[in-house]
């Protein structure tokens, strides 16, 4: 029985529905956004007016289907007959000797379906799509992985599909196009601006708009105008519902720290959100550093930028004196963004979560680390909260237990990997 | 410097439509867009909408998408934008710019309220700013002196429209149609519609704009609406043409077919 299942009889909401009865962050839902869809100062909807109809009606739709116990129950049966939740918890001692010894957890999301973490997402809005009536979804992705897991998600429920791309990240992430096109989707390189994660969203903003009538845009992070965020966050937080629960059986206690890479966000609010409220629990999330703080090449949002409004959300974004985008730079597609969510945004201003920067020899080297160590190649992107947790380790020290997120595998990022190593 | 209300007064007492052509700072060049707003004016626009050029126009199609990028490769910064407004508002139109929220939000909104009243800018027009964030705004805009324009769409629930109606000063800017701007084969029949509910709620005047491309859609247009918003097609024309100067008369040519058209 899952965590899920435990608690589906006698709960009335999704939220409750994904909480363990024993959990303490059980119907703590205190960080919810209010109703203008704010996270403190950060998160709102700037958006044409055109769409603000369209976020009610999602907003409305998605109030009632978190009520409904049919939805929760469906949603459930996905998750564990399709995506195979719960993904186990893995200890790596071969890797952890290399962070001073500290114990080092894996949260497997790269076991799901697609394997990526972001299944868990798609599926809940998918159905949320087909509880709005209509027919076709599109959506952004940087590394592919939202592509491929919303183009999967499309298949199995007959839904019309178009993905836009940055044109960098098809081709950088050309195995990925093509699984998104086997499975069906109409993929659309986005030639324009950076040709990368956020022009990508540019475009399908402008797809949504035109097309509303019979389109949901399958938001694929916690970033963006309200209620993505939320809406994103409650899909993903089965992650850190099954970890928080999982832990506790393995060590007999919560963890010391909880690591997870930081893009949008999405993968570090799934498995952070049910830890806030464990006060004893440090969240540390890693952003991607790419060439180092003190290039331009970077994708340091939270730990560099500051605040502004970027893709309808105010939150911290990577802009020059005059709130101009500045282009990030990432190894790793995934996180290869210049903005970030408002919830993590309000997390770093309240001192709840840490945040910090990789480089991309840091994970790299991580990448390499785990493969050669434990035989479990990560996705680039993980492989920044896997380096996170070396240093972390070493900072806390051999009577510490990190529980890491490890969002999604490796598989797609073996070009980067043979140009990078040589092999 | 002439204010808005005067341009719909004017227009009204000729029994006609007023004419607003919108054109990005900085595009196709600095002085190129001052040369190409006066030309504009020329031809008889009444009001022209500078475009404060922004790395991620999510209501833009792809002509303005090119002049805006085009625009940011020419280095164009805010003190531009407030330069191009001044050039323009020196020829007696009256003179806003459209912008993105960020920019303004980066510069400060009370600082940016009033360097552009300094500028002789008559107001703003913001698409991404929705009522539930204006306040600030609406604020920095009325101690400056200038108008704050926002935007209802085909979309919009009368709740909605009058709600942003209620934010609004000089103008209400009703979009024809669901989607980017930019020129279309035909004008939205949405537009009309959305002009009638926009009246039931405010006695502001009502401009469309979103894909009008031609004199008989200006005409078209006119005819229930008391102005007719141009850009996209505005910068076609220059983009097409094989130099400035070929810019500028192609620029002037199709000005004065929509100053013909809002008079039909």
């Amino acid at each position: 029985m899952t965590a899920t299942e435990d608690t589906l009889r006698t709960s009335a909401s999704l939220a409750e529905g994904l909480t363990p009865a024993d959990s303490a962050a059980g119907g703590a839902r205190g960080d919810d956004p209010d109703a203008r869809g704010k996270f403190g100062v950060f998160g709102g909807r700037f958006v044409p007016e055109a769409l603000i109809p369209a976020l009610d009606e999602v907003a409305a739709e998605y109030e009632k289907a978190r009520n409904d116990p049919a939805f929760i129950s469906e949603f459930d049966h996905l998750l564990r007959t399709y995506a195979g939740r719960p993904t186990t918890l893995t200890e790596v001692p071969r890797f952890a000797e290399h962070a001073g010894g500290a114990r080092i957890v894996l949260k497997r999301e790269d076991l799901t379906h697609t394997g990526a973490h972001k299944i868990n997402n798609v599926l809940g809005q998918a159905l949320l799509t087909k509880r709005l009536g209509k027919t076709r979804v599109v959506a952004e992705t940087g590394a592919g992985q939202h592509g491929v897991a919303t183009a999967t998600a499309a298949a199995l429920m007959g839904l019309e599909c178009v993905i836009y791309m940055g044109a960098v990240d098809c081709e950088r992430q050309a195995l990925n196009v093509a699984r998104m096109k086997l499975l069906g989707a109409t993929v659309v390189p986005v030639a324009n601006g950076s040709q990368t994660l956020k022009d990508a969203i540019n475009e399908a903003f402008r797809d949504w708009v035109t097309n509303v009538d019979r389109t949901h845009y399958l938001f694929g992070t916690v970033a963006g105008p309200h209620p993505f965020p939320e809406i994103v966050r409650d899909f993903a937080r089965i992650i850190g519902v099954e970890a928080r629960r999982q832990i506790q059986e393995l060590t007999g206690r919560l963890p010391d720290a909880v690591a997870a890479a930081v893009g949008g966000g999405s993968n570090a609010i799934g498995i952070f959100h049910a830890f806030v409220e464990d006060e004893g629990v440090q969240l540390h999330g890693y952003e991607a550093g790419g060439r180092g703080a003190d290039t331009d090449e970077h994708a340091l949002t939270l730990t560099t930028g500051s605040i502004g409004v970027l893709h309808g959300s105010r939150t911290y974004v990577l802009q020059d004196d005059e709130g101009q985008t500045i282009e990030s730079h990432s190894i790793s597609a995934g996180l290869d963004y210049p903005g970030v969510g408002p919830e993590h945004a309000w997390l770093k201003d309240s001192g709840r979560a840490t945040y910090h920067g990789v480089t991309d020899d840091e994970a790299m080297e991580a990448f390499a680390l785990l493969a050669r160590t434990e035989g479990i190649i990560p996705a680039l992107e993980s492989s920044h909260a896997l380096a996170g947790a070396l240093r972390l380790g070493r900072e806390l020290g051999p009577e510490a237990t990190i529980l890491v997120n490890l969002s999604g595998r490796g598989d797609k990022d073996m070009g980067t990997a043979m140009k990078y190593f040589n092999l | 410097m002439t204010t808005l209300q005067a341009v719909f007064e004017k227009a009204r007492a000729e029994d006609r439509a007023a004419l607003v052509g919108y054109l990005p700072a900085g595009f196709p060049t600095k002085d190129g867009a001052i040369a190409a707003a006066t030309a504009m004016v020329e031809a008889g626009c009444d009001v022209i909408e500078i475009g404060l050029p922004y790395s991620d126009p999510l209501m833009d199609g792809p002509t303005i998408q090119d002049a805006v990028h085009r625009s940011l490769a020419n280095g164009t910064r805010i003190a531009d934008v407030l330069r191009t407004v001044e050039g323009v508002a020196r020829t007696g139109a009256a003179t806003l710019v459209m912008t993105y929220w960020n920019p303004v939000d980066r510069y400060g909104a009370e600082r940016f309220a009033r360097d552009l009243a300094s500028a002789g800018g008559v107001g703003t027009i913001t698409p991404d700013l929705t009522p539930e964030e204006a306040g600030p705004w609406i604020e920095s805009s009325k101690e400056a002196g200038i108008d704050t324009v926002f935007l209802v769409a085909p979309s919009s629930t009368d709740e909605r429209i009058a709600r942003v109606a209620d934010c609004c000063t000089g103008f209400v800017y009703a979009a024809s149609l669901m989607g980017v701007t930019g020129a279309r084969e035909s004008v939205s029949a949405a537009a009309e519609g959305l002009v009638k509910r926009t009246r039931s709620h405010t006695s502001l005047p009502v401009c469309v704009g979103l894909g009008v491309g031609s004199g008989a859609q200006a005409a078209e247009v006119a005819a229930y609406a008391d102005g007719v918003i141009v850009g996209s097609a505005f910068i076609r024309r220059i983009l097409d043409a094989p130099d400035e100067a070929a810019g500028l008369a192609a620029v002037r040519e199709f000005g004065r077919e929509l100053a013909e058209g809002v008079r039909r």
